[in-house]
């Protein structure tokens, strides 16, 4: 079984919902995901930002499709870590 | 998410909920000036029957009402319009499907429901009186003098909640508006 367990994204999203209510959303798709948001750049509309989201086994699609949900975008995937298990 | 949930969330993506609050008490006070005025009216021409005085009424509130919902939801609904296109362009996709679509197209909805309401329900309540002298219950006023006393603290009330919303204190911004809903009487009373 493989399983996601980090990921570091780079996500472009409205300026509402704030930053918080964005890594809640995130954090509300698995049982036990840790969401770390940092905010890199504001624009008058938007702000960038980097998330890295860690847990037992990530859901990409779930993940992603909260993201969209909250008027985000998926810019790239920085950053993976996988386990493979027996 | 339940409605109320869904709905919290969709005021908040737009920032919306001082305006439904904005347009309640605006609308509101429109509905509570105008049942001041109409009921004055009857009361300095000496109009005795009440079928006449709560089907005028009535027609006059139904109107706010329908004026509040078509009026808000045009209007509300071309800022929401315009506002998502904004949003759209600067993020460089499509948000209909997303949380923000859904607020843009139930947003103005909502506020244009809360504009409705507000000046038919604070109608209804002024009104009350002479429904309950139709239905043959006894009141310690006459009928247009009671409604009179509840359009006055109607009024009152909506200033009490605007006190509330800007941290003033509750009794001086009723009293505002009390004074506001008797300088209208008084201007009522120049007909006569």
């Amino acid at each position: 079984m493989i399983n996601v367990k980090r990921l570091l994204l780079d996500v472009l999203k409205p300026h509402s919902p704030n930053a918080l209510e964005f890594a809640r959303a995130l954090a509300e798709t698995g049982p036990d995901y840790r969401v770390q948001v940092k905010v890199l750049e504001v624009d008058e509309k938007t702000e960038t930002l980097q998330v890295e989201v860690a847990g037992g086994a990530i859901d990409f699609e779930r993940l992603h499709e909260a993201i969209g949900q909250c008027g985000g975008s998926l810019h790239s995937i920085d950053e993976v870590e996988v386990t493979g298990g027996e | 998410m339940n409605v109320l949930g869904q709905a919290r969330l969709w005021l908040n993506l737009t920032r919306s909920h001082g305006i439904a609050r904005r347009y309640f008490v605006v609308n509101g006070f429109d509905g509570g000036l105008t049942m001041l005025g109409l009921n004055m009216g009857f009361w300095i021409s000496d109009a005795s029957d009440l079928e006449v005085v709560l089907n005028a009424c009535l027609g006059a509130a139904i109107a706010l009402a329908v004026s509040g919902v078509s009026s808000a939801y045009l209007s509300e609904a071309a800022e929401r319009r315009k506002a998502l296109s904004e949003l759209e362009e600067a993020m460089g996709k499509d948000l209909g499907a997303s949380a923000h679509g859904r607020a843009a197209r139930w947003v103005p909805l909502l506020i244009a429901l809360v504009n409705g309401a507000a000046p038919l329900l604070i109608s209804l309540f002024i009104l009350s009186p002479l429904w309950l002298a139709r239905a043959g219950v006894a009141l310690p006023l006459p009928p247009l003098l009671a409604a009179l006393g509840c359009a006055f603290f109607a009024l009152f009330l909506l200033g009490v909640f605007l006190g509330q919303v800007s941290g003033r204190h509750w009794l001086g911004s009723g009293v505002q508006t009390l004074l506001i809903a008797l300088l209208t009487a008084g201007l009522v009373l120049l007909l006569e």
